[in-house]
């Protein structure tokens, strides 16, 4: 089967092999004493008919239960969760196998941001040298659209280095209701790219039109589930350890129908979870852990992803911080636990804490964007675009992260050392040695060329730092460059049996 | 293969900067086929003139790879591949050149001056002015200032080239360029230099005749020079 390569790589164990097994005793530890806090009824009923005490719970009002999830249990419905999840795609080659034993790391948007950053570039004069010009790229804050959205799957769909889409912004535009969302921010996504669309869903009860709609694209339900061109995001906890309703029973849907389905946990250092590594790791372990059996008990064999998202709290408002070295432990121990029990792991890279982009945006999203997938995680999710934490999404952003990810791609691959690579060299040096010059350079053209070493920054000037001006160009081209479209018959059905999907969506497509 | 496709395929061998059968192009499109070398004999056997062969072979090779790197598209190892192709095959045309009467371009004495080991600027001048056409007489490096004049007397040279990297060794050039004043040959050579430190001031302040700021600069400057002979 054919796939998006990814990086494949050697990675590295920052937590040793007695401290996984200690960070997973705690966490059942976790389970016996003080348990997980369910809110949901249906839920508890899963856990409750499967074996696992479940009591009342007597603080908050007496709402929800209190679940004590057995270690032998966890241990044996864990295992019955697939080990390699398949993600499908409208073109063949833009499929993802996730393999829990192979630490190919893929790099994914995300995440529902509130504000669009738009730019437009305005010309500056030196107050004191008239002569003294600068253009810049200046950022306009505004509310998403789902208009938005679909020009950011569009550039998605050309950016090299993103191999799978989460929408990027939150559609807020005053004609779509929540209970349309979903259709509409999927469709957006569908219709504009050809890589595979994850995301979390708005209302369940658009779940099976979500379905129904990638099932006109795909050819039916058979041709879908061979090739799932899409899956879905549940935050199932709310930290600290307690499984929220809503979210735990969309998940509960979603493993009903056999959807892959990422179980995310956010819990942040310092607020919702113990700031230091053990105390975190551990809780955020149980947290995802809890929604993995759920879904195993629902569906055995239930496709789904260990979904850590954790961060850290910024003291001064107790917004996350993600340009913490904290941050990145904690993302690193997290695929490492994900590898422990066999599952894919979904994580977390790339965002920054600054409203806008420049030098704090990169340094901030660098130390992710190489160290996190150093883990071998399988799935790195918020590494384009994202900004002033995950609030704020910039298509100029994006760009650059996507030329970084390609850096810390090459940076990441594996050694290439061989009885092969040794003779070739060997080789090469010795006919270097006989010219008068003794230069390499003619052997280095044809890996220049194929683009198998480093080319050089993308956005490099000598002169001044015009970075974000090359980024907006940039931006400009992508835009310019098609995307393939759903086909006109394929548009029309889905527009007759999927209600709510506002019409200038239609229309945009037609009109490119 | 006619003569025209000889010579087409001769040009794109340099584009491609392939000496022999046996190099490596920028991609696999000429793996294993015979490089200009080999091209170049075939060509004289089948009795292609050897202004042909140079003009609408090696030239012509060279100014697209020459366009290419204006594009960007073309890197520095491009260009010393395919002044290597075209040098290999002067080698052998140099008795054809000879006979057809043919002048080349001249002769051009480059070396890195004394106390100074540095030669990778030095070696792409000297490889890209090869390509060019011109018979180069490389000295090496930590070349004093008695040996170059030596070689530019010997070789009836129009042109020398002097390089270095260090501020510690860029006196040394004017020592030269002095010791040529007090041989008597300083207006039988034009002086070029080049390398990190030097600048267009230092030129003029040590009275050479010109300041290359790249290999680029270089041959465009020996070119201009050996056109106004």
């Amino acid at each position: 089967m054919h796939q998006r390569k990814g990086v494949l790589v050697r990675p590295v164990e920052r937590l040793s092999t007695e401290q996984i097994k200690m960070i997973d005793q705690a966490s059942m530890a976790i389970f016996a004493d003080p348990g997980i806090i369910c809110y949901s009824d249906i839920a508890a009923g899963y856990f409750s008919d499967n074996g696992a005490a479940v009591v009342k719970n007597s603080g908050d009002g007496g709402t929800g239960w209190i679940i004590k999830i057995p270690e032998d249990m966890v241990r044996k419905v864990v295992t019955t969760a697939p080990s390699v999840v398949y993600l499908g795609a409208r073109k063949e080659e833009n499929r993802l196998i996730l393999d829990a034993h192979e630490p190919r790391v893929r790099f994914v948007s995300g995440s529902e941001t509130n504000v669009w950053l738009e730019s437009v570039v305005r010309g500056y004069v030196g107050e004191d040298d008239p002569e003294d010009k600068l253009r810049l790229v200046r950022f306009i804050r505004r509310r998403g659209t789902v208009a938005d959205l679909t020009r950011a799957a569009h550039v998605a769909e050309h950016l090299e280095h993103l191999d799978s889409f989460i929408r990027t912004v939150n559609i807020q535009d005053e004609d779509i209701e929540e209970s349309t969302k979903d259709v509409n921010k999927f469709f957006a996504c569908l219709n504009n790219m050809t890589k595979h669309v994850m995301g979390g869903l708005t209302d369940v009860s658009q779940l099976d039109n979500v379905i129904r709609m990638a099932e006109i694209i795909a050819g039916g339900n058979e041709a879908l589930r061979g090739n799932p061109l899409v899956s879905f995001i549940a935050c199932v906890c709310k930290s600290p350890l307690q499984m929220v309703a809503d979210s735990a029973e969309k998940m509960i849907e979603v493993a009903k129908r056999g959807f892959p389905v990422v179980i995310s946990s956010s819990p942040q250092g310092g607020s919702t979870a113990p700031v230091d590594e053990a105390g975190m790791i551990a809780q955020i372990n149980a947290e995802i852990l809890s929604g993995v059996v759920l879904a195993q008990l629902v569906k055995e064999g239930a496709p789904v992803l260990y979904g850590s998202v954790p961060t850290r709290a910024r003291m001064e408002d107790l917004h996350d911080m993600y340009g913490a070295p904290e941050f990145n432990h904690y993302n690193v121990d997290c695929a490492q636990m994900a590898r422990f029990y066999g599952l894919p792991c979904y994580s977390t890279a790339g965002i920054a804490d600054t409203c806008v982009p420049g030098m704090q945006a990169t340094v901030e999203k660098l130390l992710s964007h190489i160290y996190v997938p150093m883990s071998g995680a399988h799935y790195v999710h918020y590494a384009f675009g994202l900004l002033e934490r995950t609030n704020t999404f910039s298509l100029e952003q994006a760009v650059l992260d996507d030329a970084h990810i390609g850096i810390s791609k090459r940076l990441l691959a594996e050694p290439r050392v061989g009885p092969d690579e040794i003779t070739e060299a060997l080789k090469q040096i010795r006919e270097v040695m006989s010219t008068s010059h003794r230069l390499f350079a003619r052997y280095v053209r044809k890996k220049l060329h194929s683009g198998e070493i480093y080319p050089g920054y993308p956005f490099a000037n000598d002169e001044r730092d015009e970075v974000l001006l090359g980024a907006h160009e940039r931006v400009k081209q992508l835009l310019e460059k098609p995307v393939p479209h759903l086909p006109q018959d394929v548009i029309e059905k889905i527009y007759q049996k999927v209600p709510g999907i506002v019409t200038r969506l239609k229309q945009e497509a037609k009109s490119e | 293969m006619n003569k025209d496709d000889l010579i087409k395929t001769i040009c794109d061998n340099v584009i491609q900067g392939r000496r022999t059968k046996d190099d490596e192009g920028i991609d696999d499109s000429l793996s294993g086929t015979p490089g200009v070398v080999e091209l170049v004999g075939e060509a004289l056997a089948a009795e292609v003139s050897v202004q042909s062969i140079l003009k609408e072979g090696l030239s012509r090779g060279m100014d697209i790879v020459g366009k290419k790197f204006e594009a960007n598209e073309y890197f520095i190892p491009d260009m010393l591949a395919a002044a290597e192709a075209v040098s290999a095959a002067m080698d052998v045309l140099e008795p054809h050149i000879m006979k057809a009467g043919l002048e080349p371009k001249g002769q051009f004495v480059i070396a890195t001056v004394l106390g100074d080991h540095h030669d990778i600027g030095k070696n792409i001048v000297a490889v890209l002015l090869k390509g060019a056409g011109f018979q180069v007489i490389d000295l090496g490096t930590d070349v004093p200032a008695d040996r170059i004049i030596e070689a530019a007397n010997k070789n009836n040279a129009q042109q020398v080239g002097l390089s270095a990297l260090l501020t510690t060794t860029m006196p040394e050039m004017k020592t030269t360029i002095e010791a040529f004043k007090k041989a008597g040959l300083r207006e039988k050579v034009k002086v070029l230099i080049g390398g990190a430190p030097t600048s267009k001031e230092f030129a003029k302040e040590i009275g050479a005749d010109a300041h290359c700021k790249d290999a680029f600069e270089a041959i465009a400057v020996a070119e201009s020079h050996a056109g106004s002979r």
